[in-house]
């Protein structure tokens, strides 16, 4: 089985997220980097769906150079190759990034075959444009769910696929070669091991140059979301505060 | 020119946000047609007329008997290819957003998903693009804004679920009948099975949610949590330090890539705030905040607070409810 999974390179802010002078970007002086939750999971996936069944994961980005952090650190839980698609400079746009992927995904499949499953995050962290992966799918006439919380492969071609609904959980059974949103929460991930570590360094990362025309969603400016400022009432300190936290939850009438 | 709107239901029951995006297509001050997609959906014209929508176009298909993102998405295209709406507006939901992004791919238009605003009167002057739109939507699980500028003949956006309250202007609607023409091969991403919840209080509806976050420490000691929890008539949430350790299930997260909450009181204990943790529970009437340190953002952001240990206040909490309530 071929399994690709495609992940993105975002900033992990803490408590507050700053912007740049220019409104343009996150300032990311002082953040560490990560892969979306939802991509880690999907990671994860690929990574279980060939220990399952065998055959090998790639882990594809469209991103700046320095985002073969993230390629690695995929490659350091048991991805085998990884892609970069560079790019200089802002984001793409969702339309623009999904075509590069697109046509990188058909060099990569016309040199080895093609992949049973790709997997997308069900969105991005940063962005979240809800629509690359669908994107993607589109242009390589294959089935898309987004929003999966299960992944079985039944055998004969096909994969089950469960998601959550405000009811309940709705079952998918789509024959490969398949294309799959996933949700954090499908599986816990594993952390890197130190042989998967070392592992990861000596991996070689392909290149893709993506060279596709820019969509129509264009960025203008980031705003900071409007925050709930007010003054916090210190009801005590320690086992103390007891009394006061029960008066609290007397007059809101939770009790 | 019309606005399109497509109806989020579910074998007929009309998702809420639906009306939150009738609401939104109104404000463009041109007539506003709904989509229903499958015979199911056929009883819900008065209350789609009721929020403005002028024509109910009813889409037949034996493949739209149920939920599939492809053949949903095919039939909207094929109407927005048909009438060339200057605009499809859905919900900002995991449907709509799914949705409205098969429209675009299949049409290769721009779709700018969960805005919260958008301005039509073509700010902007990009070469090449009629009338672009400025909009605003949320990044970040809504963290952050971000204006953009969407330049497209028919414009395909999601609003944000409550970016703008529904309200009703009554009227009553056309109806007209859309046969989409769908091929078998639609049919594969249509729900094949579902499996129905058991009734019952969850993390999204619960009254009261006593979140834990690192500062727990281990699956034990969400224990006396759990009691708080129970004797509040509420459920227990996690921060994703959590669910990251193992301590608890992903389903009890709270946050971005979680459960939105929005009880009457949040009781967040050992948990820092972080910016994607807030946003699943700013929501909330209140919040409490249960930290040891009195800098900590949850505490900052918080109605209340109280600084001390979370493994002692959590049972004294608890102890005097108890005490409260034999007295
Ligand atoms: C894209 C993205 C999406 C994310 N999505 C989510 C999400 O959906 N939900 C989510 O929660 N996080 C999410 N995160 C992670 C988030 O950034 C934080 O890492 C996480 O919320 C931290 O969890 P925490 O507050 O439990 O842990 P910490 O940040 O380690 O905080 C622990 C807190 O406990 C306090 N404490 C310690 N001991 C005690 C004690 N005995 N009594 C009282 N207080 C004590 C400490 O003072 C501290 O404030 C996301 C991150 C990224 C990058
Ligand atoms: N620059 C990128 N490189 C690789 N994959 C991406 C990129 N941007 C988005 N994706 C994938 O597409 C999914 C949906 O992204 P979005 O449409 O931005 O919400 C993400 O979860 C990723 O799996």
């Amino acid at each position: 089985m071929r399994v690709l999974v495609c992940v993105k390179r975002v900033p992990a802010p803490g408590a507050k997220i700053n912007i740049t002078a220019d409104g343009l970007a996150i300032d990311t002086a002082y953040l560490a980097f990560t892969t979306s939750p939802h991509e880690e999971c999907a990671v994860e996936e690929a990574v279980r769906l060939v220990e399952q069944h065998g055959g090998e994961a790639t882990v594809l980005t469209l991103g700046p150079a320095e985002a073969d952090e993230q390629l690695r650190y995929a490659a350091s839980l048991g991805v085998a190759k990884a892609v970069l698609l560079p790019i200089v400079g802002a984001d793409w746009d969702p339309q623009r990034t999904a075509a590069a992927i697109a046509t990188a995904i058909a060099e990569l499949e016309s040199a080895d075959g093609p992949f049973d499953i790709i997997l997308f995050g069900n969105e991005s962290a940063d962005s979240g444009g809800f629509q690359v992966g669908v994107r993607v799918a589109r242009s390589l006439g294959r089935p898309i769910v987004n929003g999966i919380k299960g992944i079985e492969v039944v055998g004969d071609g096909t994969v089950r696929a469960r998601r959550e609904s405000e009811v309940g959980l709705e079952v998918y059974a789509l024959p490969t070669p398949v294309v799959l949103g996933v949700k954090e929460g499908i599986n816990l991930p594993r952390y890197p091991t130190l042989k998967g570590r070392l592992g990861s360094k000596k991996i070689e990362v392909g290149q893709i140059v993506p060279d596709v025309a820019a969509g129509g969603q264009r960025m203008v400016t980031l705003l900071p979301a409007a925050e709930q400022v007010g003054a916090t009432t210190i009801l005590g300190h320690g086992p103390d505060a007891a009394a006061a936290v029960v008066d609290l939850l007397e007059e809101l009438g939770v009790l | 020119m019309s606005i399109l709107v497509v109806v989020e239901h579910d074998r007929g029951t009309v998702a809420p946000a639906t009306f939150e995006a009738l609401t939104a297509a109104r404000s463009l001050g041109e007539p506003v047609h709904a989509i229903t997609l499958g015979a199911s959906a056929d009883g819900l014209v008065d209350q789609l007329a009721a929020h403005g929508a002028a024509v109910v176009v009813q889409a037949h298909h034996d493949l739209l008997a149920d939920y599939g993102p492809e053949a949903w998405g095919d039939t909207v295209a094929q109407y927005v290819g048909h009438t060339s709406p200057s605009a499809v507006i859905a919900t900002g939901t995991d449907r709509g957003n799914e949705v409205l992004a098969h429209v675009g791919a299949i049409l290769d238009l721009p779709f700018v998903a969960n805005c919260l605003s958008f301005d039509t009167a073509g700010a902007f002057d990009t070469a090449g693009a009629a009338d672009p739109w400025q909009i605003t939507r949320v990044r970040w699980g809504g963290s952050l804004l971000e204006q953009c500028e969407l330049s497209a003949t028919t414009k395909l956006v999601t609003m944000t679920h409550h970016a703008v309250e529904a309200t009703e202007s009554p009227g009553i609607a056309s109806t007209e009948s859309f046969a989409p023409s769908l091929e078998p091969w639609h049919g594969r991403s249509v729900v094949v099975d579902r499996v129905e919840r058991a009734a019952g209080v969850t993390l999204a509806t619960a009254p009261v949610v006593v979140g834990g976050g690192r500062g727990v420490g281990s699956p034990e000691a969400f224990a006396p949590l759990e009691d708080l929890a129970s004797l509040l008539g509420g459920v227990v949430g996690c921060s994703r330090a959590v669910t990251n350790n193992g301590w608890r299930n992903h389903t009890d997260q709270v946050g971005q890539t979680g459960t939105r909450i929005a009880p009457d009181i949040y009781l967040a204990c050992g948990i820092s705030g972080a910016i994607q943790h807030w946003v699943g529970a700013m929501a909330s009437k209140k919040i409490l905040a249960i930290n040891t340190d009195p800098e900590a953002n949850m505490v900052a952001k918080a109605d209340y607070a109280v600084i001390g240990d979370l493994h002692q206040v959590v049972p004294a909490i608890a102890a005097e409810i108890r005490r409260r309530r034999n007295a």
